[in-house]
């Protein structure tokens, strides 16, 4: 039915060139791009640990660097010092305190960020920002909001009436939140919830944004209110991604020493010693080496428990 | 159950240079107790959008929406009494089938053997007794949709809303879907909304359908009026597959559906025939039928023959075709309206 249509114009063929592709090679491509990587990963991460389990097991110090094995003597010192015990107890107790009000406060806070309303994106920012300042300004910042005698919150204190002579709450002119151990210990924690929090408020609201728009439509034509979606649609279906914030959280916390050294170098008499920071002093200020890498290799339990728990979590996310 | 009415129902949204523009505009529809209401069109023409604000999911800029006569305008969705099955069908992940169904008597605080009670039944008749257990992930597309229907039922709503229930599934389950669906209105009775972009879904379902095309209805009526007196040129080539052929005479656009298109010679009377010239120019065989594809006074046309029908046609010659006078619909060439009375 059609008119006939001219053969189109033949196209001179030849071999293809191999060479040409092989970067189109899974098995060429994958090793190459994969080997910064690994080389990053060993000789910043895995030597260093490798060498800190040998020190852990020998009597090396900044004066005398030839390892000698001496068993578990290490950790039997640290197990039964004060310092380390009450160093443990604090990494623990601050690590699990924090991630406890991180994760009420996220959650809040998501939820009002979840909302629509005007100047949305400039909170967003606002709230942010403590994130992406670095760790070391941060506790200094504090540690002039907290010291006397130019202590911010203090001054603030003073002029609500809460502190001075006839002070509400204490007729001293000072708190002196980092001299007394519970509010010291009181002044790390908020520390580290104000420097966490952002992220985990991203990451939970990455997560109330993924929950699909018609699920909580169906919930709402199914008769539930706020309350009752909240507990049984929006909490359930975001347990998932607080996890990953919880576990995020508690890397970030337990492995820190910054902030106690800024603030508090562990004191007063030890209240606010944290494991990190304990390790640094015995190994790094005071020079022995092995001790010091005995008390840190203690984080390393934790830390791989929380790093197992996050792969288990990224696999069921990429299975289901 | 209840009648559901809206009346110069509007939404406006804001477009992207801050200009206003209507997905729904004006429309006036009301839907009798246990009537099953189809609202068809294209994609963009609206139709979700009148659904989700007789839902509730949508605010609209003026009008009113009224269930069981009673203005729902400032009710939000869970006092509206109305159940909705999803494209996606919206189960809840994390739950399984049971607590799925049981969500909306929990809601209203039932008493949990109640509960119980109203969930096998419901569960009965979509015969998904076997699945309580499982979770959502777990089903098939056609397993999810009786699940959604189920959840949608428990409660005893006044209107269904479905939108677009069936676009998931697979063309062979959705004719089975189809024929289940309706039934179960029929048994329930339930006042129902289905929204769908399928003129099959709609022929077929629907007591009613209204057409609608960029924010207004069309033409309301049951399948066959709008099949065979369709009110103007949108509804007629919307409808029908393939669609009504439209051809230009002096001033007025003449309509006929492909299969009261035939050659003159094969016409037993001729006093009621309109003459047409037909060149042919393609034929194609569907197995039952068989479509010819030509033009008339050089507008595309199709014509439909049985395949028993034995044709001899050439191509590219023009053939004496007719359509009989009672299958003519006449429009206007300006609005496109269909234009009635003796012509």
């Amino acid at each position: 039915m059609a008119a006939p249509i001219a053969p189109p114009p033949t196209v001179p063929r030849t071999a293809p060139d191999t060479n040409r592709y092989l970067l189109d090679r899974e098995k060429f491509l994958g090793p190459i791009m994969l080997l910064p990587a690994v080389i990053y990963i060993v000789a910043l991460v895995g030597v260093p640990l490798v060498i800190a389990i040998a020190y852990a097991f020998s009597d090396v110090t900044v004066g005398d660097q030839s390892i000698d094995w001496v068993g578990l003597k290490n950790f039997r010192n640290s197990w039964g010092n004060a310092a380390f015990q009450k160093a443990l107890k604090n990494s623990l107790i601050f690590t699990f305190v924090t991630q406890a009000l991180v994760m009420i406060l996220g959650n809040i806070l998501a939820l009002v960020l979840a909302s629509d309303f005007k100047g949305k994106r400039l909170v967003r920012f606002l709230i942010l920002l403590p994130w992406a300042t670095p760790v070391a300004l941060v506790a200094v910042g504090w540690w002039w909001i907290f010291s006397p005698p130019y202590s911010a919150l203090d001054y603030i204190l003073r002029e609500i009436g809460a502190l001075g002579p006839g002070g509400w709450w204490s007729n001293d002119n000072n708190a002196y939140w980092l001299a007394l151990p519970d509010r010291a210990q009181f002044s790390v924690v908020l520390v580290q919830v104000w420097r966490v929090l952002p992220l985990a408020t991203v990451i939970l609201l990455a997560g109330l944004t993924a929950i699909p728009q018609d699920v909580r439509e169906a919930a709402n034509l199914d008769g539930a209110g706020y309350m009752r979606q909240l507990v049984w649609i929006r909490l359930p279906l975001l347990a998932p991604i607080m996890l990953v914030a919880f576990l995020f959280g508690t890397v970030f916390v337990f492995s820190d020493m910054i902030i106690v050294y800024i603030m508090t170098r562990g004191q007063p008499n030890d209240a606010t010693q944290v494991i990190p920071h304990l390790a640094f002093m015995r190994g790094v200020q005071s020079g022995d080496l092995a001790s010091g890498a005995s008390v840190a290799v203690f984080l390393f339990p934790v830390l791989a428990g929380v790093a197992a728990l996050m792969l288990r979590t990224a696999r069921r996310a990429e299975t289901s | 159950m209840a009648t559901v009415e809206t009346r110069k129902l509007t939404k406006e949204f804001t477009g992207h240079a801050g200009e206003g523009v209507f997905a729904v505009n004006g429309i006036d529809l009301a839907i009798k107790d246990g009537e099953f209401m189809v609202l068809l069109g294209p994609s963009g023409c609206g139709k979700t959008t009148l659904l989700r604000m007789i839902g509730g999911l949508e605010h609209p800029t003026s009008g009113d929406i009224l269930i069981g006569d009673h203005i729902v305008n400032d009710l939000p969705p869970r006092a509206r009494s109305i159940a909705m099955v999803f494209q996606s069908y919206a189960l809840y992940p994390h739950l399984n089938v049971y607590n799925n169904i049981a969500f909306p008597l929990r809601a209203a605080k039932m008493p949990r053997e109640e509960q119980k009670k109203q969930i096998e039944w419901a569960a009965g008749i979509l015969g998904i007794e076997e699945l309580l257990k499982r979770k959502p992930r777990q089903l098939s597309g056609g397993q999810r949709q009786r699940v959604a229907l189920a959840r949608a039922i428990v409660r005893h709503p006044n209107v269904f809303l479905l939108d677009e229930p069936l676009s998931n599934l697979d063309a062979q389950r959705r004719a089975s879907a189809r024929d289940e669906l309706q039934q179960f209105q029929r048994r329930i009775g339930t006042t129902t909304i289905y929204v769908t972009h399928d003129q099959v879904e709609a022929m077929g379902m629907g007591d009613r359908i209204a057409v609608i095309d960029k924010g207004s209805i069309r033409q309301i009526g049951t399948p066959e009026e709008i099949y065979d007196e369709p009110a103007d040129t949108f509804v007629a080539t919307f409808l029908g597959s393939p669609p009504m052929n439209l051809v230009k005479r002096d001033d007025e656009i003449l309509g006929f559906r492909p299969e009261h298109f035939f050659p003159a010679s094969q016409a037993g009377s001729t006093d009621d025939l309109v003459p047409l010239q037909f060149t042919p120019l393609r034929e194609e065989y569907l197995g039952a039928e068989r479509l010819v594809y030509g033009d008339v006074d050089g507008v595309r046309a199709i014509a439909r023959f049985p395949s028993t029908t034995h044709l001899e046609i050439e191509a590219g010659h023009k053939v004496d075709f007719a359509v009989r006078r009672q299958h003519l619909k006449r429009f206007d060439i300006e609005t496109g309206l269909r234009r009635y009375g003796a012509g």
